[in-house]
């Protein structure tokens, strides 16, 4: 089940080179970067969640408190 | 078998970070942190039974709880530090990457010296 994050995460990559790319050929550079700006913003979400699941287990399995 | 599905994992995400280095290389990192996770997350329910066990050799034993707790503790301090200091170090920026196993160090320390100190006490107590 957390196998599917990394192919979200890679599907998001190829997405946004691949928008940026268009953008940038279209001639707007902004939008490129905010098309950049957002998918980082994306992936960045679904990694905090996945890094908080590892915290909270790592927190459980070895008793840190 | 789970070390194929693991190695499965493995190879399908390096393939797909070196894919996005050249595009997009934040992506590529936040992939190999999510990778890593992933397979730690497969593996933690296996390292909780080992821990149960250890638990209840040590409450056999008679030793401490304090003792085995503290060790447990610098596992998962050691683990956690490594973990994002090797992320960061994946990143490019190892200057980071050393300040937080400074900072894992100096945790490390801190939660062992009580161990120390108990060491020590003792040491004394056998010496006339």
């Amino acid at each position: 089940m957390y196998l599917d994050t990394i192919f979200r995460i890679a599907g998001v990559g190829i997405l946004t080179a691949v928008i940026s790319a268009v953008l940038k050929q279209a001639g707007k550079e902004e939008q490129a970067q905010l098309a950049t700006l957002a998918g980082v913003a994306v992936v960045l979400m679904w990694v905090l969640q996945l890094l908080a699941t590892l915290f909270d287990q790592v927190r459980s399995v070895f008793q840190l408190y | 078998m789970e070390i194929l599905s693991i190695v499965g994992i493995g190879l399908v995400s390096v393939t797909i970070v070196i894919i996005l280095r050249q595009q997009r290389p934040e992506m590529a990192l936040m992939l190999s942190a999510v990778a890593g996770v992933v397979i730690f997350l497969l593996m933690v329910g296996k390292i909780g039974n080992v821990m149960d066990i250890l638990r209840n050799l040590a409450d056999q034993a008679q030793i401490n709880r304090f003792y085995l707790g503290t060790v447990l503790k610098i596992i998962g301090v050691a683990y956690v530090a490594e973990f994002g200091s090797q992320v960061c170090r994946d990143a490019g920026e190892s200057a980071i990457a050393s300040r937080i196993e400074f900072a894992a160090k100096v945790l490390i320390m801190v939660m062992a010296l009580p161990i120390i100190a108990a060491v020590v006490e003792s040491i004394l107590r056998l010496l006339p």
